[in-house]
């Protein structure tokens, strides 16, 4: 008998595509492999059925033709009939790295300190997991744990020959003087031992001083800034401890940074929370009233019920509010115009390329965080928990631990998982927000689910009017794509 | 392939280099060595110990396979007819020698010569 295996199909530029699971291959259907799946869509049936039902319009050798190509992409398969039913497909084989894995970024919390208080924010709200105010470590890192953490990361980085450090916080500028000093050292090291290095930071922007703007500029430092939009969204959470807004200082110091530094990209990085959900007015600012090059977007990370947290209602607004900026970011593509919607490229990316991912992202793999004492956890969300650690910048990460944590993590745990064809994307999502909504790195985000589901969907079907409509833009595309912190 | 395209990175490869997509996953695979059993007359012993991996699945046994690795696998000069000059296809009716050796007939001169 045979019978559909597990894909996910759509149409664009009114062509038929399929998405295949486990593997992430994107195929285009001619009529007949249309046909022949139209048919199976039923149940499974015997090979000779399918053909005589199709006789009429596809002769029998082109149908056999289909569905051994069909075969061949596991798109279909053989299903063996037993008294109690159609036996399940076998289970993807759970594949864990047998040795370490290059580092290819390291997140440097250079501080735990800031000068604003995002209500929301998950190193110091309501949801934080490492006590960074009454804790143990120190407020700011010295400049031996940072000069031991580039070590770490040219050591780490094996046998690649670039290595990245990402500076992050707290706000990352508190600590620029170690920030400064810690990028002369690295790109001394790294001409030492034959590497090549690049950085980049996150900043609340509130302290860009001019002199922190031409030592970016003049080091080539990309930049993210953390921002929500216009005022009365940016002023809603990103406030100072007396709870003025952070609009006005922000403001002006991002546009003389837009305006001076362009050795490397600045991007903008956008929380939503339930009260700021208008994502084309807060693009619009962004780009066309900031100048930005690019913006992202991310849900706020937080456990369920909180005031900010966006409700299920909220998911839905937002899915259709990323559409209609989505539709803008296509018709900029088909008539080769830049669009700064990253979430659509990055998703775009990590279609073209069909990587099947059994780890959501490359947290503990190839991405770590250091906190301020030196201790190194899966991503910069973790830095400073014991419980997330995998060792010290000093003494390196344990393997065993590494390897425990790749063991359990693997998508073929996520139970969940198992029948949603957006996993080879998706592999159950963030660890940090698990951690935050489910108590768990474990667990499977399953509170955005449809979410993720509905953008795939989308950026499935602009991939496909890409692919029909301008394929030679997606080329772009060719480069692996890089971690990044957010 | 010619009623599916291939449209991204991962669908060329699998057009182009496996038929097999859970293999793609995992580490290049070595196809199998032709199987001469160890401990054959080769070195001069005996036995039918140790297949080639130094275990017992893959001996010698039953003796009807016999038949292919005396013959094939350790050249050592059993009693077959000559398939290279007069019966080049003498056992094409035996796909797997434990189950189909019966079909193997003798071979009788060509009466028309």
């Amino acid at each position: 008998m045979l019978g559909l295996r597990e894909f996910h199909s759509f149409e664009a530029a009114g062509i038929r595509y399929l998405y295949l699971v486990p593997s992430a291959a994107v195929f285009a259907l001619d009529d007949c492999s249309e046909a022949v799946l139209q048919e199976l869509r039923g149940g499974p049936q015997p090979m000779a059925d399918v053909a005589s039902t199709l006789s009429s319009r596809f002769d029998a050798a082109e149908v056999s033709d289909t569905i051994a190509e069909l075969q061949r992409v596991r798109a279909l398969g053989e299903m063996a009939t037993r008294p109690e039913g159609l036996s399940p497909p076998a289970p993807a084989p759970k594949i864990v790295p047998l040795r370490p894995v290059p580092l290819q970024t390291l997140v440097i919390n250079v501080t735990n300190q800031c000068n604003l208080a995002c209500t929301y924010c998950y190193e110091y709200g309501e949801d934080k997991i490492v006590d960074t105010t009454n804790g143990q470590q120190p407020k700011f890192m010295s400049e031996a744990t940072a000069r031991e953490s580039v070590e770490f990361a040219l050591r780490e980085s094996r046998e690649n020959k670039h290595a990245h450090i990402t500076f992050f916080g707290g706000e990352t500028l508190m600590n620029f003087p170690v920030l400064k000093s810690t990028i002369a050292y690295a790109r001394r090291r790294a001409a030492e031992v034959g590497k090549e290095i690049d950085f980049s930071l996150t900043t609340n922007a509130t302290l860009l001083q001019p002199d922190v703007i031409e030592f970016l500029t003049n080091e080539r430092v990309g930049v993210t800034i953390s921002i929500d939009g216009p005022e009365e969204m940016q002023d809603k959470f990103r406030v100072f401890n007396n709870g003025q807004g952070s609009y006005a200082m922000a403001a002006p110091k991002i546009k003389a940074l837009l305006q001076r530094h362009r050795t490397r990209p600045v991007g903008a990085r956008v929380t939503l929370t339930r009260q700021t959900l208008d994502v084309r007015r807060i693009y619009q600012h962004l780009t066309e009233e900031l100048g930005f090059w690019e913006v992202g977007f991310a849900p706020v990370t937080t456990a369920p019920g909180r005031d900010y947290a966006i409700s299920d209602g909220g998911f839905d607004h937002l899915l259709e509010q990323f559409r209609a900026l989505a539709a803008d970011y296509l018709a900029a593509s088909l008539q080769n115009r830049h669009h700064g919607f990253s979430n659509v490229r990055e998703t775009l990316q990590e279609i073209h390329h069909g990587h099947a991912k059994a780890y959501p992202c490359g947290a503990g793999i190839g991405l770590m965080g250091v906190s301020t004492d030196g201790r190194v956890a899966l991503c910069h969300r973790f830095a400073g928990s014991d419980e997330h650690g995998l060792g010290t910048v000093t003494d390196g990460v344990s393997w065993e631990r590494q390897q425990a944590f790749l063991d359990t993590h693997h998508v073929s745990n996520k139970t969940d998982c198992q029948t949603c064809w957006a996993r080879p994307i998706c592999a159950g999502g963030c660890y940090h927000e698990a951690n935050t909504r489910y108590g768990s790195t474990q667990a499977p985000n399953l509170h955005y689910c449809e979410w993720i589901r509905g953008w795939t969907h989308t950026c499935l079907e602009i991939y496909g009017e890409l692919a029909a409509r301008n394929p030679g833009f997606l080329a772009q595309f060719d480069d692996e794509p890089t971690e990044k912190a957010s | 392939m010619k009623h599916l395209k291939a449209i991204n990175r991962k669908a060329t490869r699998m057009e182009e280099v496996t038929k097999d997509v859970v293999a793609l996953q995992g580490p290049p695979q070595q196809p199998e060595p032709p199987h001469i059993p160890n401990g054959c007359s080769l070195v001069f012993a005996p036995g039918w110990e140790a297949d080639r991996n130094g275990g017992t699945a893959g001996l010698c046994q039953p003796v009807e396979r016999d038949l292919f690795d005396c013959h094939m696998g350790c050249f050592w000069p059993a009693q077959v007819p000559d398939q290279l000059n007069h019966a080049p296809d003498w056992t094409a009716k035996c796909a797997a020698a434990q189950k189909d050796w019966r079909k193997i007939d003798l071979i009788f001169p060509d009466e028309k010569k």
